[in-house]
C-alpha cells in the first residue's frame, strides 16, 4: 500500500469532530484516500500488512540476519548431534544423556538444529522465505500480467475472441497442474533457456505456477470489463475516436486495478502453499538451498524425535500464508463500495 | 543383472524406505523376559519353538510384485514364494553368515558336476507332489526354467541367468512358440528320467548353485500355466496352497496343502495354519501394527521406515525386539573414471581422502544404518578384507592434507568442479549428497548437486554414460545388493569393464581396468575357493586403489520382532528373516 499522506488523516479527523460536514470531507476523498482510511481501522488487516512487510525485509536481510543471529545456512554442526537418531543432544559433552525434546534451541540457534547435520534452522528459515516470496510474488506477477491482458481483451472485444480465450481459460482450469509441474520438473534438463541450477529451478517454479493460474484472474478481468465497455466513459472516449488500445489501457484498465491488486493478494497464498508442495514433492530447488516445503518433506523421517524440524517450517508457512490472507482480505473490504464507512 | 530387485534392488536400492524395510512383527503376548535381545536374531534363533497352528500375518507397503515364482526379482518373493513353490536348492536355514550356503530342497543332494564345470546334474527327492497329489517330475522343472527366461513372451520380471549361461538354448523361442511340444529345441536342459535334470553350460560358471536357488527354478505343470495370469493361482508344492485366486492388492490367504509330505522337506516345519498378507498398507501403519502385536511381519523385508526406527532405537525397552543386521549392501558413491578432471587417478583419489566418512555415516542414520566401509566387499561376501584401509583419517573424518596433495599432483591445486547425481525421492541419498557435498568443500572442490526421479535414475541418467558424460556427473550416489552373496555376484556389475552399457549401465563409475577384467573372468571359472577369495580381495583393493568407489555404507536394517513370533532369525541369504521357520503364539 501506499504509505498515508498527511492530507487524508486531517480529514478523517475533520469528518469526526464534525459529523455535519462528512458529506463534503467524503467528496472531496478519493477513492484511494477512503481505501487506505477504513484499511487503517481493520486492526487485523494491519496486523496481516504488517508481518508481510517483516517477511519481505527478513527475505531481503536474509545475509544480514544470519550474520547477526545465525550461522551460514549450508554449515554443518555435526558434534553437536546423535549420530543414532539425529537429534540434537542436550548436551554435546555427554551424549549419554540422550536428545534435546527442543531440538537444540538456544541463544546460539535460536530455532533449533537441523536433524543429522546441525545446519541452524533460523539461518535455513530465513534463506526459505527468499526462495517462498521469490516464488511466489513471481508466479503472481507471471498470472496477473497473462490474466489482464487476455481477460481485458476477451471482455472488451467479445465474440470470436472471447470464445477462443474463454475456452482456454476452461483448458487451463481443467488441467492437471500438480501432476504435470512433476512430470515436467523430471525431465527438463539442469541447463536449458540460458538459466542453470537453481536458477532455472526457480525460473520453472515460476512459470508453472504462473502461467498456470492465470485464468483466475482472467475471468474476473473479463467479468468486470464486460460491465465496464458500457460505461458512459468509454463510449465517450469511442465517440471521441479513440483507438482500442487507448480505451483498453488508458480508459479500462485504471478502473481494473483494484480488483486486480486485491486479486493478487489472495493469490500470493496460495501460490506459496504451491510452492511447498512442489518442494515438499522433490521438484522444488536443489540442496543444499534451503525451502520451506523442502525442509517440512525431510522432516517427515524425524518427527518421532525431533518434532521441531516439523513444527517451524510449517509454521513459517502458515504464518505467511494467514498474513497474506488477512492483508488482501482487509484490502479487498477496504475497496469494496458496499462496506460502510 | 541389475540389482537383484530383491531386497533392495533396483527399485528398492537407495529408496531405503519402502520395500527395504521390513520386518516381522508380532504381536506380544507373553511378557518380553524370554523374547530375546537387541541384535540376538542376526545370529541366533530368537524363540525357538516346534508350537504349530495360529494364523502367521505379514503386511506390505506395495502390492506384491507377483506370487509367480518364475516372474519375481523381489528378494521378498523369492523368500515367501517357498510356502508354496519349492525350488532346486535354496538358502541354509540357519542364522548368521551360514544362511548364504546354498542347500539341497527338492533336490536329493548338492548337484554332480561334472569334470569340466559344465554340467550340473541333481537328483529330486521322492515323495515330492503338488497340491493335487500328482508327482512333481524333473520336466516341470525344465517348463518353469523355459518359461520364466527364453522366447520374446518369456515373464518379464525376473532375471535371465539361465539364458545367459545354458549352452544349445539360443535359438529355442519359448514355451508357446511350438503348442504342440513346447519344450522342442530347448537342449540346455536334459531330464533323462522323472527324477533327474541335467544343466548344460556354455563354460564353467562356478556360481550356479546360487542361480538354482532362484525360485524359476520351482516346477511349473505345463497344463495350468496360463503365462502371467498363473499368479492368480500358482499350482503348490509346498507346505502351503492359496485359499483364493490372488490378483494384485487383493491380499493373499495361504491355508495348509495336505498333500505336502513332510518327510520330503528338510527346510519347512510349516508351523502356521494359515498365513495372510495384507497389501498396500502404508510402511508408518505396519510398523505400529508390529509394535502393538497387530501384525506379525513386514512382508518387504527392509525394516522400521524411517520415523519409527528413530522411536525405537531411543526406547531402551522396546529395543530388545530389535535386530539390526547386515543388508549386503553397499552403498556408495560412484566416482566417474571418464568426467575430467576425475579421470586422473589422483584426483579421485583426492577426493576419497577428502570424503568425511563420519558425516556419510550420520547421513545414512549413524551407526544402525551402517557400517563405515574401507573396502568395497560386504562382510558376509568371501573377500571382504577388514585390513584394507587404504584412505585412513582421524575419527573418519577425512585427511585434507593428503587430498590436497593429491589436487596438487593431478594438477587441479584448490580444487575443482564437479556435479553429484542423486535420486530426489530418498531422503537418505540425498543427505548423504548434502554431507559429501559439505566435506568436499573443505579441500576446494564443489559440487553442484543434481536431483533426478528414481524411476529413471538407473536407467537413463546415472545409467547412460552418455548422459553422465554430457552433464558432467564426476559422482554419483548408487548402491548395490547383489543377486547373490558371492565376490563375482557382487562386483561383477559394478566394475567389470565388459559391463559398462549403453542404458541401464550398472557400473556408474565406467571403470574399465584390464587387471580387474580378468581376475573377475577367472575367479567365475575356477571352481577353487581359496584362489576365488585371493581374487576377489585382489579386485576389491584395486577397486579402493583407483578411487572409483566411495563407500558410504555397509548398510544395515533395523528389523522389528514381535515378541509372540517364533524361530526368528535373519538369513543373510534373503537379507531379510527367513521366513520359512515361523511360527506364531497367536490363535
Amino acid at each position: 500500500m501506499s504509505a498515508p499522506s498527511d492530507a487524508p488523516e486531517k480529514q478523517v479527523e475533520d469528518s469526526g469532530a464534525a459529523a455535519g460536514q462528512k458529506t463534503s470531507a467524503a467528496a472531496n476523498r478519493s477513492l484511494r484516500q477512503i481505501a487506505w482510511q477504513r484499511f487503517r481501522r481493520d486492526k487485523v488487516a494491519m496486523a496481516g500488512a504488517i508481518v508481510v512487510l517483516l517477511l519481505i525485509a527478513m527475505a531481503v536481510l536474509a545475509p544480514l540476519l544470519t550474520k547477526l543471529l545465525g550461522f551460514p545456512p549450508n554449515e554443518f554442526h555435526q558434534s553437536l548431534m546423535d549420530p543414532l537418531t539425529g537429534g540434537a543432544l542436550k548436551d554435546p559433552d555427554d551424549p549419554a544423556a540422550g536428545i534435546d525434546p527442543w531440538g537444540g534451541m538456544s541463544a546460539e540457534h535460536l530455532l533449533g538444529l537441523e536433524p543429522v547435520t546441525g545446519r541452524d534452522m533460523f539461518s535455513r528459515i530465513v534463506y526459505g522465505a527468499q526462495i517462498s516470496l521469490l516464488v511466489a510474488f513471481g508466479a503472481t506477477v507471471l498470472c496477473v500480467i497473462i490474466g489482464t491482458v487476455l481477460g481485458i481483451v476477451a471482455g472488451y472485444f467479445g465474440g470470436v475472441t472471447d470464445t477462443i480465450i474463454s475456452r482456454a481459460m476452461d483448458i487451463f482450469l481443467a488441467f492437471p497442474l500438480l501432476l504435470f509441474a512433476i512430470a515436467l520438473a523430471g525431465v527438463i534438463p539442469d541447463g536449458a533457456f540460458g538459466l542453470e541450477g537453481n536458477a532455472l529451478r526457480v525460473g520453472l517454479l515460476i512459470f508453472i505456477i504462473g502461467f498456470f493460474n492465470w485464468p483466475y484472474i482472467g475471468r474476473i478481468v473479463r467479468g468486470q470489463t464486460l460491465t465496464l465497455k458500457e460505461r458512459e466513459f468509454v463510449e465517450a472516449a469511442r465517440s471521441l475516436g479513440a483507438g482500442s488500445g487507448h480505451i483498453l489501457f488508458r480508459e479500462l484498465l485504471p478502473n481494473l486495478i483494484t480488483p486486480i491488486l486485491v486479486y493478487s493478494t489472495l493469490l500470493i497464498p496460495t501460490n506459496i502453499i504451491f510452492e511447498a508442495s512442489l518442494s515438499f514433492l522433490g521438484v522444488g530447488i536443489n540442496p543444499p538451498t534451503p525451502s520451506w516445503g523442502g525442509m517440512l518433506s525431510d522432516s517427515l523421517d524425524f518427527y518421532t524425535t525431533s518434532p521441531h524440524f516439523v513444527i517451524i517450517p510449517g509454521l513459517a508457512i502458515f504464518i505467511t500464508v494467514l498474513a497474506f490472507n488477512l492483508f488482501g482480505d482487509g484490502l479487498r473490504d477496504a475497496f469494496d463500495p458496499r462496506s460502510s464507512d | 543383472m541389475e540389482l537383484r530387485k530383491s531386497a533392495l534392488g533396483l527399485a528398492a536400492l537407495g529408496v531405503s524406505s519402502a520395500l527395504l524395510l521390513s520386518a516381522c512383527g508380532g504381536g506380544g503376548s507373553d511378557g518380553g523376559g524370554s523374547a530375546g535381545s537387541y541384535d540376538q536374531g542376526t545370529t541366533e534363533v530368537v524363540n525357538a519353538s516346534e508350537e504349530s497352528g495360529g494364523t502367521l500375518r505379514y503386511a506390505i507397503s506395495a502390492n506384491m510384485e507377483s506370487t509367480d515364482p518364475g516372474n519375481t526379482y523381489y528378494g521378498y518373493v523369492w523368500n515367501f514364494s517357498r510356502y508354496y513353490a519349492r525350488t532346486l536348492l535354496t538358502y541354509s536355514p540357519e542364522p548368521g553368515a551360514k544362511s548364504t550356503e546354498p542347500v539341497p530342497d527338492m533336490a536329493a543332494e548338492m548337484p554332480d558336476i561334472s569334470d569340466d564345470g559344465t554340467s550340473y546334474t541333481v537328483k529330486l527327492r521322492d515323495g515330492l507332489t503338488y497340491e493335487d497329489g500328482s508327482a512333481v517330475t524333473s520336466e516341470d522343472i525344465k517348463y518353469a526354467v523355459a518359461r520364466s527366461n527364453f522366447g520374446e513372451d518369456a515373464l518379464p520380471n525376473g532375471p535371465r541367468y539361465f539364458k545367459e549361461l545354458l549352452a544349445d538354448s539360443d535359438d529355442y523361442e519359448g514355451v508357446n512358440a511350438n503348442p504342440s511340444d513346447p519344450l522342442a529345441g530347448f537342449d540346455g536342459i536334459e531330464t533323462p528320467d522323472d527324477k533327474t535334470i541335467v544343466f548344460h553350460l556354455k563354460k564353467p560358471f562356478a556360481d550356479f548353485p546360487y542361480v538354482l536357488v532362484q525360485p524359476q527354478t520351482a516346477p511349473v505343470p505345463a497344463d495350468s500355466d496360463k503365462g502371467q495370469q498363473y499368479q492368480q493361482h500358482v499350482v503348490s508344492s509346498g507346505p502351503y496352497k492359496f485359499e483364493d485366486d490372488w490378483k494384485p492388492g487383493s491380499g493373499l490367504t495361504l491355508v495348509r496343502n495336505e498333500e505336502w509330505n513332510a518327510d520330503s522337506d528338510p527346510i519347512r516345519p510349516a508351523l502356521p495354519d494359515r498365513i495372510t498378507v495384507e497389501e498396500g498398507v502404508d510402511q508408518n501403519e505396519i510398523d505400529q501394527r508390529l509394535i502393538n502385536g497387530e501384525l506379525d511381519v513386514d512382508l518387504g523385508g527392509t525394516g522400521l521406515g524411517p520415523a519409527k526406527k528413530g522411536e525405537i532405537l531411543t526406547d531402551e525397552a522396546a529395543k530388545a525386539n530389535v535386530d539390526n543386521p547386515e543388508t549386503g549392501a553397499l552403498r556408495y558413491v560412484a566416482v566417474n573414471t571418464e568426467v575430467e578432471p576425475l579421470d586422473d587417478e589422483a584426483c579421485r583419489q583426492a577426493v576419497m581422502y577428502a570424503a568425511d566418512h563420519n558425516s556419510l555415516q550420520r547421513a545414512w542414520g549413524g551407526a544402525a544404518g551402517g557400517e563405515i566401509p574401507n573396502d568395497v566387499i560386504p562382510p558376509t561376501i568371501k573377500g571382504h578384507d577388514p585390513d584394507l584401509d587404504l584412505y585412513p583419517s582421524e575419527d573418519d573424518k577425512g585427511d585434507l592434507d593428503k587430498a590436497e596433495a593429491k589436487l596438487e599432483e593431478c594438477g587441479e591445486d584448490g580444487g575443482f568442479e564437479t556435479n553429484l547425481g542423486v535420486r530426489s525421492d530418498r531422503p537418505t541419498e540425498v543427505a548423504a549428497a548434502e554431507a559429501l557435498q559439505a566435506s568436499l568443500k573443505r579441500v576446494g572442490i564443489e559440487v553442484d548437486i543434481k536431483q533426478y526421479p528414481s524411476d529413471s535414475f538407473t536407467n537413463t541418467q546415472a545409467g547412460s554414460p552418455d548422459f553422465v558424460h554430457e552433464n558432467e556427473l564426476g559422482l554419483n550416489v548408487y548402491g548395490w545388493i547383489p543377486d547373490w552373496p558371492t565376490g563375482y555376484g557382487f562386483l561383477s556389475y559394478i566394475v567389470h569393464g565388459d559391463n559398462i552399457k549403453d542404458a541401464g549401465n550398472s557400473n556408474v563409475s565406467e571403470l574399465d581396468d584390464e587387471q580387474i577384467n580378468d581376475m573377475l573372468d577367472q575367479a567365475v571359472e575356477t571352481g577353487d575357493e581359496q584362489e576365488q577369495e585371493r581374487l576377489y580381495k585382489e579386485v576389491d583393493r584395486r577397486v579402493m586403489e583407483a578411487g572409483a568407489i566411495l563407500p558410504i555404507v555397509f548398510e544395515k536394517s533395523v528389523l522389528y520382532r514381535p515378541e509372540n513370533l517364533t524361530n526368528v532369525y535373519f538369513s543373510a541369504g534373503y537379507a531379510m528373516y527367513d521366513y520359512m521357520p515361523l511360527g506364531t503364539t497367536n490363535q
